[in-house]
């Protein structure tokens, strides 16, 4: 009886401090401490998104929407959501922490059974994808997270100072 | 002595080319008169005309409500099963999506396995696969199976035995060229084209020699005039000599090296003109700003001698692609009667929306009608031969991603980059003159963006969002379309995109597939649903038919996937309904799981 109350109230615990943390994932809570040229970091110093009340989202989740799109749709589906025929990245991230998305997609995955033939391409020299790995990173995050919805942000925070520059060195002209 | 060499060479020559005629003539006349008789299904598509219609009638309106299963078969493997079997004499041979397994079935004996194939391939090729690890199907020609893999190995397997009997690769998978077409045999040749428009591998369409694998001609759809295969003085378009580096100038220095143009869709043959038809895909990348030029022959429906490949006419559909509208869907070789002319036509349900009508003989364009009332881009094609813009499609401006740029969110195009229709084949029924289409109903934002190209990585440079067109909730529609006049005569509208080839039988007896997992029969005068059954998996695979002892059997193939799968799998969104508006449309993955499953229909004993 007396364990059984002990149970009880861990059970109470953990359930309110989830609900504390609204948003935990893969990298713990994602709320931003810091930012540099439009780019926020979580305490952890992992990269992460910022929306603001009206729906203002930071340049990172903006462009990793775009690029998203452009490089991984084709595979994981619309919106992260996962598809036939690759796993649900909004799912995956709950789990997975900023350090193990970049392991993945710099050098790939295989899950080969005779079950199924899951294989994600190292994507490390793809600078349509690392240039932008940081913002898709931010984008799935605050997807994981049920901070941002299926539709396409409408409304972001201003170019970056420093982030033409950014992307022309790293893209090559 | 000079004058007597030269004619000895030349009665030689003479000989060895009437012995070459005579081998070749003999070969095609086996699969012609085979493809004519209607118990076997020879050939992916049915017949050389690409009709997938069936003269069977045992199965026919009256009674097509009362079909069953008669049996099932499980192709081991969990993904999109694009295609169908093949059925020649006793045997069915079908195949899988990677790792590419082929069986052959007994069908004397409840669809025992005679043998089994199941090549070693590199499970690296699958990444380069865009949009899912699908096969169309297998060819059958001299005794042989002709499977083109997804590593892009073309083997010939002895149709008796399953044994190896040679295998070439055609191109290189680790640059992003892949084997997903169903390769088509023509007399002692087989042609096979290649997939990978999204990691900029260049087009090409082969033929290799059916007795040893190699290499007889390839013919790329883009670069020098000797790599087209064409002649700049006799080749046409439109009527017209195309003249020289056609396709050169069409593009920004070496662009065309990487320019796409992939023939990953299906191959017609007509036998009396000697010729093959098949049609390249889109220009790489998806961001039109990158590559300015018309990006010539990306786009386009050729006509080829099969035994040269030298090209007799071209005509580009879609000049500069700005929304990925590849042009390989199926070349439907049917006489038609337009205006009270017979004409040899050539007819092509593209993805940007268009049917197009060709004299097949000359290349000259007769019609191009939307066949989806949906389709906006362009306002039609200009037909007026004096205009220096004849044959090219009008775009409208507000739908350009080229006018709108990099950058910049175009939206609202219809259709989506999915197409009007995709690879999914049409039928014709030459008894009601019509032909049977499944089609996407489903709208786009286009946003083209900067890429830079890696060998063996996706080149793609858009991003794009997906929702159904404006005033309905439906993906899909399975018509009806007069040809010789344009004009849809029917029309179901279906939940989601139709992403399963369509079969016309004598029966008056329509069928297709849904990505539910549907197989469904209409009546092929007014499109009244008559059976619908559901398979274990949504239904990309072509709907075919066959007889075996008396009895006639239709079959499927189940296994969702491919683009569809990956599109729709989670559902779509209307991006302009504003914050909140979630799970707005359908989610297939509501409705089906993967699969693999062969589903055999037959009506009951009576």
């Amino acid at each position: 009886m007396r364990g059984f109350s002990r149970a009880a109230i861990v059970v109470g615990l953990t359930m309110t401090l989830g609900t504390a943390i609204a948003h935990a994932d893969g990298s713990g809570n994602p709320a931003p401490v810091s930012s540099d040229d439009g780019k926020y970091m979580d305490k952890n110093g992992n990269p992460t998104f910022k929306i603001g009340k009206d729906g203002t989202v930071d340049w990172y989740t903006y462009i990793g929407y775009l690029r998203y799109a452009g490089n991984c749709l084709q595979c994981h589906g619309p919106d992260g959501l996962g598809s036939t025929y690759a796993p649900s990245l909004v799912a995956a991230l709950k789990t997975l922490s900023y350090g193990d998305v970049l392991q993945i997609v710099a050098g790939g995955k295989k899950d080969v059974s005779t079950s199924q033939n899951l294989v994600m391409p190292a994507l490390g020299t793809d600078k349509n994808v690392m240039c932008y790995i940081d913002a898709i990173y931010v984008y799935l995050r605050a997807r994981s997270d049920g901070a941002l919805g299926r539709e396409r942000p409408d409304k972001h925070e201003p170019r970056p100072a420093g982030w033409s520059k950014y992307e022309d060195s790293c893209m090559g002209s | 002595m000079l004058r007597c060499s030269t004619k000895v060479l030349l009665t030689a020559g003479l000989l060895l080319s009437t012995a070459l005629a005579t081998t070749t003539v003999r070969a095609q006349t086996d699969l012609t008169k085979m493809q004519a008789n209607a118990s076997d299904w020879v050939m992916p598509t049915g017949t050389y005309d690409n009709h997938r219609y069936s003269a069977l009638d045992q199965i026919n309106t009256s009674n097509v409500g009362k079909l069953q299963v008669a049996w099932t078969f499980s192709t081991g493997v969990l993904r999109g099963h694009e295609g169908g079997p093949l059925v020649v004499g006793d045997v069915m041979y079908v195949n899988a999506p990677f790792p590419n397994t082929v069986f052959a079935l007994d069908l004397n004996n409840d669809g025992k396995i005679l043998w089994k194939y199941e090549p070693q391939q590199d499970p690296n090729v699958i990444p380069v696969m865009c949009c899912d690890t699908v096969n169309r199907g297998v060819a059958y020609g001299d005794g042989k199976i002709f499977l083109h893999q997804a590593d892009t190995s073309l083997v010939a397997l002895d149709a008796k035995t399953g044994k190896v009997v040679w295998s070439v690769k055609t191109d290189d998978p680790s640059k992003g060229a892949t084997g997903t077409d169903a390769p088509m045999v023509v007399g002692d040749k087989v042609f096979v084209g290649v997939s990978g428009g999204e990691f900029g591998v260049r087009g090409w369409l082969a033929a290799y020699d059916v007795k040893d694998g190699h290499q007889v001609w390839r013919a790329y759809s883009e670069g020098t005039d000797k790599d087209l295969l064409v002649d700049p003085e006799k080749t046409t378009d439109l009527g017209k000599p195309i003249g020289a580096d056609s396709s050169l100038k069409t593009w920004k220095g070496d662009q065309w090296k990487i320019g796409g143009g992939d023939t990953w869709g299906w191959y017609s043959y007509d036998p009396k003109l000697n010729l093959i038809y098949y049609g390249s895909g889109n220009p790489s990348t998806w961001n039109p700003k990158q590559r300015p030029g018309d990006n010539k022959w990306s786009m386009t429906i050729f006509a080829r001698d099969p035994d040269t490949g030298m090209a007799k006419w071209v005509y580009q559909m879609t000049p500069h692609d700005q929304w990925d509208y590849d042009g390989v869907n199926e070349m439907i070789l049917a006489d038609l009667t337009i205006d009270g002319q017979q004409v040899p036509a050539l007819v092509h349900f593209d993805r940007n929306g268009l049917a197009y009508v060709l004299n097949r003989d000359t290349g000259a364009l007769i019609s191009a009608s939307k066949y989806d009332p949906a389709v906006n881009w362009t306002t039609g094609v200009d037909m007026d031969k004096s205009s220096p813009n004849y044959g090219r499609p009008t775009v409208v401006q507000q739908y350009s991603t080229e006018a709108g740029g990099e950058d910049v969110n175009t939206k609202g195009i219809c259709p989506a980059a999915l197409g009007t229709k995709d690879e999914q084949p049409s039928t014709f029924d030459p008894q009601t003159n019509l032909f049977y289409v499944p089609t996407n109903h489903v709208c786009m934002d286009y946003e083209p963006y900067r890429v830079s190209y890696t060998a063996g990585q996706p080149y793609v440079g858009a991003t794009l969002s997906m929702y159904p067109a404006p005033g309905g909730t439906n993906m899909g529609n399975f018509i009806a379309f007069d040809a010789s006049t344009g004009k849809i005569v029917w029309s179901d509208p279906e939940q989601f995109s139709v992403w399963s080839g369509a079969l016309s039988t004598a029966g008056g007896v329509v069928f297709y597939g849904t990505l539910e997992g549907y197989l469904k029969a209409v009546d092929a005068k007014t499109g009244k649903e008559l059976y619908s059954f559901k398979t274990p998996s949504g239904i990309i695979g072509n709907v075919m038919t066959y007889m075996h002892d008396g009895k006639q059997y239709v079959a499927v193939l189940s296994g969702v996937g491919g683009w569809a799968g990956i599109g729709l799998a989670a559902g779509l969104t209307d991006p302009h309904a504003g914050l909140g508006a979630v799970g707005g449309y359908a989610a297939l993955n509501s409705y089906t799981e993967l699969g693999g499953t062969l589903t055999v229909f037959a009506l009951p004993q009576s």
